[in-house]
């Protein structure tokens, strides 16, 4: 119902793609965009605050591992066991570098590479080809379903709330965690929360976006905002903006280049990353 | 915010009825032994700085107190009533900041995700920035509230953390100064501020400190520590000691 109601307010677009009743996956599509675009202009911001762009791709590479256990275990909808490893995952690591001295770029880098073995190895196990996996590698918006629509819209309205209560504590301990923690905040137990939500976001979106790309789509709105943010407030809104100004844009733009939507995507957020960083360039 | 001036009275004629007992604290890391039966008492109203070399355990110390490393011992801290409480309320000014010159926070911002729950991301409510305005006030950085912590110089930068750990009112307030990047006059204007709260507050202050000269100055006790307590006193004493001279003579 809410999807006929979507429709017809995109039959009101002067594309061709969105005459009455034509290409319903892309009306999906740009529906998935408006939705996942702010969760990750969200989420984004605290990466690059926290300096995680690393620790963030690596958990796409856990997410891809557990795609691959999730499909030889032989479940129909491999998804579910791929969120529940890749939380595990992101929980390792947070683990790991809480207890060594080892630094976190090293830790990432085991970690990270491990998972894309175990999971090229799992994939292929028994001469099967891999290529049935490339769909992740990739990813297509244009796949997505209304069911999933429901989805991307539910993780907003959460991401949202985990937002309005959490993020004062997370930017704090970013800024100091010694400083946080003298003041009762709970550092290690935020972090690890905020690192298995950036895990469930990116293993679900990882068949849309694909997995090569979707790293990239996470920070770099976010870097592009702090090139000419004065403050949170400011940064925020800047982030969502690039974020679905590229997501709308990118998703449009593919359909007629007919390249993948979420390289378009992603490509569209770089250039505007350059262009943020000339303006910061040009006030200094 | 008010409360100043009654503060001020009780620290001015109790001055020295609370303070912060520090009792045979040591600290290990693995089977290095940071530090070892130290012993140190605090009044309240007293400005005592930690002076000693690289390694010496200064900030390990400053770590221990805010419960950050493990450590034997006892950490004991008397109120002006009497009563003895294992924790106190504790300002921490740290060393820096971890955060890069271009973070989109600003001193408001920092003032907000500190002392109120309105998620700065969406709104700070107005009374939020007022309160912050009379904070940094307190720290002569008001002036500051709408830049970003990235653009500060060192000396603002360390004004503003302090005005941050003196709300609320700390019983204990524990300084780690950096090791560089403030400009002489900053350092003066920053000793004098903390010249002026000891004598407005009913608290403690701990700093360890690098600037041997400005502590003579205005600390009312020195510790030199390395590893545990060589000495401790007035400044001139501590300066004048045998421990002192051997630790100090590469330096001077």
């Amino acid at each position: 119902m809410v999807m006929e109601l979507w429709y017809k307010l995109v039959d009101l677009l002067p594309f061709e793609w969105a005459e009455p009743g034509k290409m319903l996956f892309m009306k999906n599509a740009l529906l998935a965009v408006l939705l996942l675009a702010p969760i990750f202009g969200i989420l984004g911001t605290m990466i690059v605050n926290r300096q995680m762009a690393f620790f963030s791709d690596a958990l796409g590479h856990g997410a891809f591992t557990g795609i691959a256990i999730g499909g030889l275990a032989g479940f129909m909808q491999p998804l579910w066991s791929a969120v529940i490893f890749s939380v595990v995952f992101s929980v390792g690591i947070s683990v790991v570098h809480h207890r060594t001295k080892m630094s976190s770029d090293t830790i990432i880098g085991v970690f990270s590479s491990v998972a894309v073995a175990a999971g090229i190895f799992l994939a292929t196990a028994g001469g099967k080809s891999f290529a049935r996996l490339n769909s992740y590698l990739v990813g297509s918006i244009l796949s997505v379903t209304p069911s999933e629509i429901g989805v991307i819209a539910i993780m907003l309205v959460v991401v949202i709330i985990f937002w309005l209560i959490f993020f004062n504590r997370l930017l704090f301990a970013s800024i100091n965690d010694v400083l946080a923690r003298s003041r009762g905040v709970h550092t290690f137990w935020l972090e690890t929360l905020f690192s298995a939500a950036i895990a469930v976001l990116v293993t679900v979106s990882m068949s849309w976006i694909g997995l090569l790309v979707i790293n990239s789509f996470l920070v770099l709105p976010a870097a592009a905002a702090r090139n000419i943010a004065r403050s949170q407030k400011q940064y925020h809104m800047i982030a969502v903006s690039i974020s679905l100004f590229s997501g709308v844009i990118g998703l449009i733009a593919s359909y007629y280049t007919e390249t993948a939507s979420g390289a378009t995507i992603v490509l569209i957020s770089a250039v505007i990353f350059f262009a943020t960083l000339f303006i910061r360039r040009l006030r200094a | 915010m008010n409360h100043e001036g009654s503060l001020k009275c009780v620290c001015v004629e109790n001055s020295g009825l609370c303070c912060t007992r520090i009792e045979n604290l040591g600290v290990r890391a693995g089977d290095v032994t940071i530090l070892r039966d130290v012993n140190l008492h605090v009044h309240c109203g007293e400005f005592t700085a930690i002076i000693g070399p690289n390694g010496a355990g200064k900030t390990t110390l400053l770590k221990a107190i805010l419960g950050e490393v493990k450590h034997t011992g006892h950490l004991r801290f008397v109120r002006s009533t009497g009563i003895a409480k294992e924790k106190p309320v504790i300002g921490y000014v740290p060393q820096n900041l971890n955060l890069d010159a271009t973070s989109p926070t600003s001193v408001l911002d920092l003032y907000a995700v500190c002392r109120s729950r309105s998620p700065v991301w969406f709104h700070i409510p107005k009374r939020v920035e007022q309160k912050a305005k009379e904070c940094l006030a307190r720290a002569k950085a008001d002036h500051l509230l709408h830049k970003r912590l990235g653009a500060l110089s060192g000396g603002e930068l360390q004004r503003v953390l302090l005005s941050l750990a003196l709300d609320p009112v700390p019983e204990l307030l524990l300084l780690d100064e950096p090791v560089s990047g403030i400009d002489q006059n900053g350092l003066e204007l920053f000793y004098d501020l903390l010249s002026d709260i000891r004598r407005n507050y009913d608290l403690s202050i701990i700093m360890v400190s690098h600037d041997l000269d400005l502590v003579a100055r205005h600390a009312d006790r020195l510790v030199l520590l390395n590893g545990t307590v060589l000495a401790s006193g007035a400044p001139r004493e501590v300066m004048e000691s045998e421990s002192f001279r051997k630790v100090f003579m590469g330096m001077r």
